[in-house]
């Protein structure tokens, strides 16, 4: 079991022929994703090592059946890649691109909400589930492996790093999804635990946050409602100054509002596990499973 | 991106947002003149710097007749202005804003933004008009009113009437109400024609002459979107940023200077954000934020190397690089060479994980640089060895 995505995960993929899309599309292939599309505008008819390419996502739909969509457009042309992928009846979409405009992504999650699309991203490395090797996205397979932990993040390496302590230690992961970056994404921290929490094959959890906004303090509030499952969280950004925006675009603290120190607050309040460094994700873990 | 005051008012002007007249001068005499033309008896020269709280650093001056305004420009231009926002050394001035006086009844506030929990554009605006709007939302919140414009619809004749009413400007006076909606219109046409991520009118005020202005103005730009706006680009104050980070930015580098003296060069900004933490945990304090990207390639870790040097501060590099889709002993042949190629004086201590991180070890322990520059065996190593290093 896992959540989102699994071996029915027929995925096409928007700007497959691009040099990013077309690296990350080879490695998700190797890794053993179904790749059954690639879509790019005045490439109709050709392939990408094997995988046929159409003009428009609804002809790729149309013609493969394809349910997932990976985008890799370049940021101007992302929130239409969005809103063409929703109108083609794709049910769940990927966005890969870093520097989408916010107004922009803001038109495309309302639009999309209402078709009951489920958009992960802009501005994450994606999501994989290890056990049916399903990779939709940029972060390194080989670090993962099949087992019970679920992982949410908003950062891309830092997530990479948390994947790798659990492995390290022996524990395998059900699926990770990296919610991106942005002020405005798709998928928050509750619809991920939500997800989790739901799903039995996942004992525990990973939940990584950041500083800005304050999607962290509802992922609390919405734990002790309805999470049992145990979380091991971690918080970047205890020395980020305020004001300033630390790479993501989100990462911002701003009216005193988003600070590391509120979330681990409420985090704890909630009986989460928040380890003080990174370091100690993977051994807090196994500490809280009881396997150490 | 920040823009000046004088340059938000312009654009909001476009937009058809009544502001006051006036314009900007870079010296005592333009001041004079821009006052001469403005014709009333009295003036405001207000300093033009971005940070805010400009008021209570004596950057604005209420100026009666024109020796006032020249001497007031005087006094203002060239001063090193210090508000709760520039931090102690302040920011020079280097032009004010002279503007025509005004009949000031009631003074509001409104703005807007992104909310992020709704994923909705949001106008907030209070009665409390030239307060900080965080310390009128800490103390009394049921002041602020909010109103979520859905951006599929955009803002509603309706909601900008709500917030007309809401801001009690029929007490005032009733044939003003249709002009701030008419107002709240045009912000939020500006906002989303120029995407935005803040607009904010703190004073917003209604007038003796009945007229409603935006008194003061601050926009920001969402730096996504530059692509798309080159005039708003060329607003651009070089002045009012960080050298450094300007050079950085240039070398498409994310870099942030702190007051530490570690420096760090991380690769993905949530894993630099938790290398500083980590640094410190350990009793150390980072000199900087940097995220290299996902390309960690000679010329950009020398760049990086660089920059991060030209913090005199610095006393020692942790390098910390999770190798997913780059490998880690590309990574490492980047960093000696770029150590040698920049000849670095302070000791450098790097950690690497993910893909090769073993053959990784081989380049840095071959390149024979000893405690200069030395690989570390996980991340609490690398941060122990990092302020271990600083102390000697």
């Amino acid at each position: 079991m896992s959540v989102l995505v699994d071996k029915n995960t027929k995925l096409l993929v928007q700007g497959i022929t691009g040099s990013q899309g077309a690296l990350h599309s080879r490695a998700c292939i190797e890794y053993g994703t179904n790749i059954v599309a690639g879509v790019t505008p005045g490439k109709g008819g050709q392939n990408f090592d094997g995988v046929p390419i159409y003009h428009t996502v609804s002809d790729a739909v149309k013609a493969t059946g394809a349910n997932a969509s990976m985008i890799f457009v370049p940021p101007p042309f992302t929130a239409d890649a969005v809103i063409e992928a929703a109108d083609a009846g794709i049910e769940l979409i990927v966005a890969i691109t870093e520097g989408v405009p916010v107004l922009d992504m803001v038109t495309a999650v309302n639009y999309v909400k209402r078709q009951g699309v489920r958009v992960i991203g802009p501005n994450c490395p994606g999501i994989i589930t290890p056990g049916d090797n399903c990779k939709i996205g940029i972060m390194p397979g080989f670090i993962h492996k099949p087992g019970s932990v679920g992982v949410v993040s908003r950062s891309g390496t830092l997530t990479y790093e948390a994947v790798d302590q659990l492995t390290q230690v022996g524990l395998g992961q059900t699926t990770c999804i990296g919610i991106g970056g942005d002020p405005v994404n798709g998928t928050n921290f509750i619809d991920c635990l939500k997800l989790f929490q739901d799903d039995p094959a996942t004992e525990s959890i990973v939940m990584i946050g950041e500083i800005g906004g304050d999607a962290e303090e509802q992922a609390a509030d919405f734990v002790k409602e309805y999470v049992n499952k145990p979380i091991v969280s971690f918080i970047a950004g205890q020395t980020a100054p305020p004001g300033r925006r630390m790479g993501h675009a989100g990462a911002i603290i701003s009216g005193g509002k988003g600070t590391a120190a509120d979330k681990i607050t409420a985090l704890n309040a909630a009986g989460i596990h928040v380890v003080k460094t990174l370091a100690e994700i993977g051994d807090k873990m196994m500490e809280v499973l009881g396997k150490k | 991106m920040k823009i000046h005051e004088y340059q938000a008012k312009h654009i909001l002007a476009k937009y058809g947002a009544s502001v006051p007249r006036g314009d900007v001068a870079d010296n005592p005499a333009q001041a004079v003149e821009i006052a001469k033309s403005l014709g009333g008896e009295v003036c405001v020269v207000k300093a033009q710097i971005h940070a805010g709280g400009r008021g209570k650093g004596g950057g604005v001056k209420v100026s009666k007749g024109l020796d006032a305004v020249e001497e007031n420009a005087k006094t203002i231009i060239g001063m090193q202005l210090v508000t709760h926002q520039t931090g102690p050394v302040g920011q020079k001035v280097k032009r004010v804003l002279v503007e025509e006086g005004m009949d000031i009844v009631k003074e509001l506030y409104c703005s807007l933004l992104v909310d992020r929990g709704s994923q909705t554009i949001v106008f907030l605006a209070s009665t409390e008009g030239g307060m900080d709007i965080e310390e009128v939302a800490a103390k009394t919140p049921e002041k602020i009113i909010k109103i979520f414009v859905d951006p599929t619809i955009g803002l509603r004749p309706y909601q900008a009437m709500q917030i007309a009413y809401g801001l009690k400007v029929d007490e005032v006076n009733p044939k003003l109400v249709r002009p701030t909606a008419n107002l709240m219109t045009s912000l939020y046409n500006a906002f989303i024609s120029e995407d935005c991520s803040l607009v904010e009118i703190n004073p917003l005020v209604l007038t003796g002459d009945a007229r409603v202005i935006a008194l003061d103005a601050k926009m920001t730009f969402d730096d996504s979107a530059l692509f798309r706006h080159n005039d708003v680009v060329e607003l651009r104050d070089f002045d009012e940023e960080d050298a450094t980070e300007v050079e950085a930015s240039q070398a498409d580098l994310s870099y942030i200077k702190l007051d530490g003296s570690i420096g760090c060069m991380v690769n993905g900004a949530g894993l630099a954000m938790g290398t500083m933490d980590i640094i410190k945990e350990f009793g150390g304090e980072p000199a900087n934020f940097l995220d290299v990207g996902g390309t960690a390639t000679q010329e950009r870790v020398a760049t990086a190397f660089r920059i991060i040097t030209s913090d005199p501060n610095v006393k020692c590099i942790l390098v910390n690089i999770f190798g997913g889709i780059v490998r880690c002993d590309v990574v490492a042949e980047g960093i000696v060479a770029a150590f040698k190629q920049i000849n670095l004086q302070v000791p450098v201590v790097v950690r690497l994980a993910g893909t090769n991180a073993e053959k990784a070890h081989e380049v840095i322990a071959g390149a024979g640089m000893g405690d200069k520059l030395q690989m570390a065996e996980g991340l609490r190593n690398a941060a122990e060895a990092a302020v271990a290093a600083i102390k000697n």
